[in-house]
């Protein structure tokens, strides 16, 4: 999948989260409400954390909230959420975490060319600041699709 | 020279390293395959690899390896990669 436009629903912008559970869930539940998830795939992001640890904090601020392609993804997706007060992870480096990108795939082929898509958009260093910052959806779809202006 | 980015699932955070190791590869004129695989299947997946990108969350599970494990902090920094993947295959 490319990088479909992001329904509104998928879009949650400055919200509250008290831990890095609650930001992950907020990433799990935008991709339920956008019709792409099941309730479980959000469990099995948090799984994922909590058998590996934070390493889905894979730049400074930004968090990819994700887990194996499974009956849980009824279809390919992206939720985005920013949170008003930034979370620690417990990451080692990349901590405190202002963006997550929930994502999911039907297909391990198909999460490729959807986060070929994300390295896009956040090979920009400035990105996920600008991201965290933005108030609304309209400006977060321009970052994540590469055409923001400056 | 085969390379492979491991995370916890095989996919995501493995996928956006695959994805910038081969641009920033690409720039250097090295010819690889990446790829990527969790953290699960590593011993497989890597008994032939070169090098082997990972978070440090891995690194121990990876355990004993032939390969240069390369740890990476900023997944997007794709200085950061050519950095260290210029040091491991240059």
């Amino acid at each position: 999948m490319s990088l479909p436009a992001l329904a509104d629903r998928a879009i949650v912008l400055q919200a509250h989260a008290a831990d890095w559970r609650a930001a992950v869930r907020l990433a799990g539940d935008a991709l339920v409400d956008s019709g792409c998830t099941t309730a479980e795939y959000t469990e099995a992001m948090l799984r994922l954390v909590e058998t590996h640890g934070p390493y889905i904090v894979i730049a400074p601020g930004l968090a990819l909230a994700h887990a194996r392609p499974g009956p849980e993804v009824r279809h390919d997706g992206l939720s985005v959420v920013t949170l008003a007060e930034p979370v620690e992870f417990g990451h080692a480096h990349n901590d405190p975490v202002s963006v997550v990108i929930g994502l999911a795939g039907v297909a391990a082929d198909a999460h490729l060319s959807a986060v070929a898509d994300l390295a896009n958009a956040f090979n920009d260093s400035s990105a996920i600041q600008a991201l965290s910052r933005a108030t609304n959806r309209e400006d977060a779809r321009a970052i994540l699709e590469g055409r923001r202006v400056p | 020279m085969k390379i492979v980015a491991i995370c916890g699932a095989g996919i995501g955070s493995s996928g956006i390293l695959k994805v910038n190791a081969e641009r920033v590869l690409q720039r250097l004129g090295v010819t690889a395959t990446v790829i990527a695989a969790d953290i699960d299947s590593v011993a497989r997946v890597a008994a032939d690899a070169q090098v082997i990108l990972t978070s440090e969350e891995f690194v121990e599970a990876i355990g004993r390896t032939h390969a240069d494990v390369i740890v990476v902090r900023n997944y997007f920094d794709t200085d950061e990669l050519t950095q260290k993947l210029t040091d491991a295959v240059g």
